[in-house]
């Protein structure tokens, strides 16, 4: 399909400018996290990526078009982009019901056809037996699928989705992300998702672009990202935390083992978990011990043993990068890697309960 | 009671509001998304009737009716007709005189309307005119009907730019208001009272339905 490749750049008058410099391949139908700090302009760069706002220069190529081009005075607007753009709190037409919502954009379509594509698009997202209602009488995931559904409705060659769950209490929240990532990689439309949370980034996103400080700081896959913050303002942003891939190995009383690289760790069970998923570990939560003289079966204590890559100081902590079945990152204080002698090479265990790890599904379960 | 005038008053009142809507949707619309900004002087030129001594007013007009203006001249070589003293040239001072009184509620309510509907009718490819007709008129509707009635109710009660422009003649530019001005000069006391009781009458239930209507707009 080609490439949205984009240089935004937007100046307030009582605020920041917003630069975002970026080329993203759309071939394949993939979800991109936009992932930044409130303020640092993710909004402003989707609403220039729909045309709602025109950046003060630069360019918007999508494909072979030209969106926007400052130089050559070319603006396409809204109306001709052919993009679906979810608002953060929906922006449902409170005068219109739900069938009306979805057909809105579907106007010079014959009213068979329309109505058809109407029902089609809420069989996908299971709110066929609300099309007679007003939003007003919709709870707020209810909401979040219309609002989805009148975006997919005249088939965009792009989504742009704004925040999708924050408007969502924290049970919806949870119950929707699964299903989200699903609907995006089944209606095969590239999308990108604007978001400051991290597990909706991880949930939900493919690759990850991060915007920092004014500009793209960024851009990888999710786990990578997480895993290997490129400089200090990636790493701040994205917090000291170990994302990496994990797949289900068995269950057993409410918790779940689960294969990281070359080792197998046990976590919480969050259900719904029967594909792709991310282990998520917090750094301070990982503890260092002198490696034991033999090595000691897996149980809930999550013993890993490996060697030291690396070990910096970060202020009054060090952070240590270890090879244990997968790339490990620590946060201990000085004076324990002293008593631990931490140089690279030398060999360690880690500790990591299994309460401290999070596991993110990234496909949802079977509906129970 | 006068029944050619009230014929007369109404007829004005319904084709005022129907050119009020025509022309002040299209103003209220421009004013709520213009981003011009010397737009203050079209809003103090649209609420100027409001502040403005209606003699004041109907003596301007007067002049840009006579035959000697390019206006009035103008209207006499196309129609055969005087615009002063004429039906005609009254209802063209009823639309400027009533223009605050419609144009103000439609701004306040289609600025009521909010803007993220609009984006999102423009993101799912409506054009702005189509927006404004599948978007922004519903949502604004009650304003919209408000701003009509008080310039339906306007109109009727209209009398210092009547007199200065339309002056006294029957069937032709002899409105309600005119006729109670009459009737008192002549000591007819129950006819004014009779003329005045329907204007109050017709009044207050106006002001009735508006602020209902108003009440609604908010709490929806």
């Amino acid at each position: 399909m080609g490439t949205l490749s984009f240089d935004i750049q937007k100046r307030f008058a009582r605020g920041p400018t917003v630069r975002a410099t970026l080329d993203l391949p759309l071939d394949q139908a993939r979800v991109t996290v936009l992932y930044g700090p409130s303020g640092a302009g993710k909004t402003t760069v989707l609403r220039c990526l729909a045309g709602l706002d025109v950046s003060d220069s630069g360019y918007i190529r999508f494909g072979e078009e030209r969106w926007f081009d400052s130089a050559a005075r070319r603006f396409v607007p809204p109306q001709r982009r052919g993009i679906g753009l979810l608002f953060q709190d929906y922006a449902l037409f409170p005068h219109l019901t739900v069938a009306e919502n979805i057909g809105y954009a579907l106007r010079r379509v014959a009213a068979g056809e329309r109505a058809t594509r109407v029902d089609e698009v809420a069989r996908l997202l299971h709110i066929d037996d609300l099309l007679e209602r007003r939003p007003g009488c919709l709870s707020g995931g209810q909401r979040q699928r219309v609002a989805l559904g009148r975006a997919l409705a005249p088939r965009p060659r792009l989504l742009l989705l704004d925040e999708p769950l924050s408007a969502l209490d924290a049970p919806t929240r949870e119950e929707l992300r699964g299903e989200l990532r699903a609907l995006l990689e089944r209606t095969g439309i590239p999308s990108i998702v604007v978001t400051h949370d991290r597990v909706e980034a991880m949930a939900l996103g493919d690759r990850m672009v991060v915007l920092a400080e004014g500009g793209v700081r960024q851009v990888g896959a999710v786990h990578e990202v997480f895993s290997a913050p490129a400089d200090l303002v990636v790493a701040r942003v994205v917090g000291t935390e170990n994302v990496a891939p994990a797949s289900l190995v068995e269950r057993r009383d409410g918790l779940a083992l689960v294969a990281v690289g070359a080792a197998r760790l046990w976590a919480l069970d969050p259900g719904r978990l029967d594909g792709e998923a991310y282990a998520c570990i917090r750094a301070e939560d990982v503890v260092l011990q002198p490696a034991p003289a033999t090595a000691t079966a897996t149980s809930a204590r999550n013993e890993l043993v490996g060697t030291v890559r690396a070990a910096t100081d970060e202020g009054p902590l060090v952070r240590v990068t270890l090879d244990c079945g997968f790339r490990l990152v620590a946060l201990v204080t000085r004076s324990s890697a002293r008593r631990l002698a931490l140089a690279p090479g030398a060999p360690v265990a880690a500790l990591v309960k299994a309460p401290a790890i999070r596991i993110v599904p990234r496909s949802p379960g079977e509906r129970s | 009671m006068d029944l050619a005038a009230l014929r007369l008053s109404v007829l004005l009142a319904v084709l005022n509001t129907l050119a009020l809507l025509a022309i002040g949707l299209p103003i209220a619309h421009w004013l709520t998304t213009t981003r011009w900004r010397w737009k203050v002087l079209v809003e103090a030129v649209v609420a100027l009737p409001l502040v403005l001594p209606p003699t004041v007013l109907g003596f301007y007009l007067l002049l840009a009716f006579s035959p000697r203006s390019p206006l009035g001249r103008g209207y006499f070589a196309a129609t055969g007709r005087s615009l002063a003293f004429s039906f005609e040239g009254l209802l063209v001072g009823s639309i400027i005189y009533g223009l605050p009184f419609a144009v103000q509620p439609f701004t306040a309510a289609l600025a009521r309307v909010d803007q993220r509907l609009v984006e999102a009718s423009y993101s799912l490819g409506e054009a702005p005119l189509l927006t404004f007709w599948r978007v922004s008129l519903p949502l604004a509707l009650p304003g919209v009907i408000a701003g009509a009635v008080l310039a339906f109710a306007h109109t009727l009660g209209e009398f210092g730019m009547v007199l200065m422009v339309g002056g006294n003649i029957p069937g032709e530019t002899r409105t309600l208001s005119i006729s109670i001005f009459d009737a008192v000069e002549q000591l007819d006391y129950a006819s004014a009272g009779r003329t005045s009781l329907l204007l109050l009458v017709v009044s207050f239930s106006v002001l009735v339905v508006t602020y209902s209507l108003q009440r609604r707009s908010l709490l929806a």
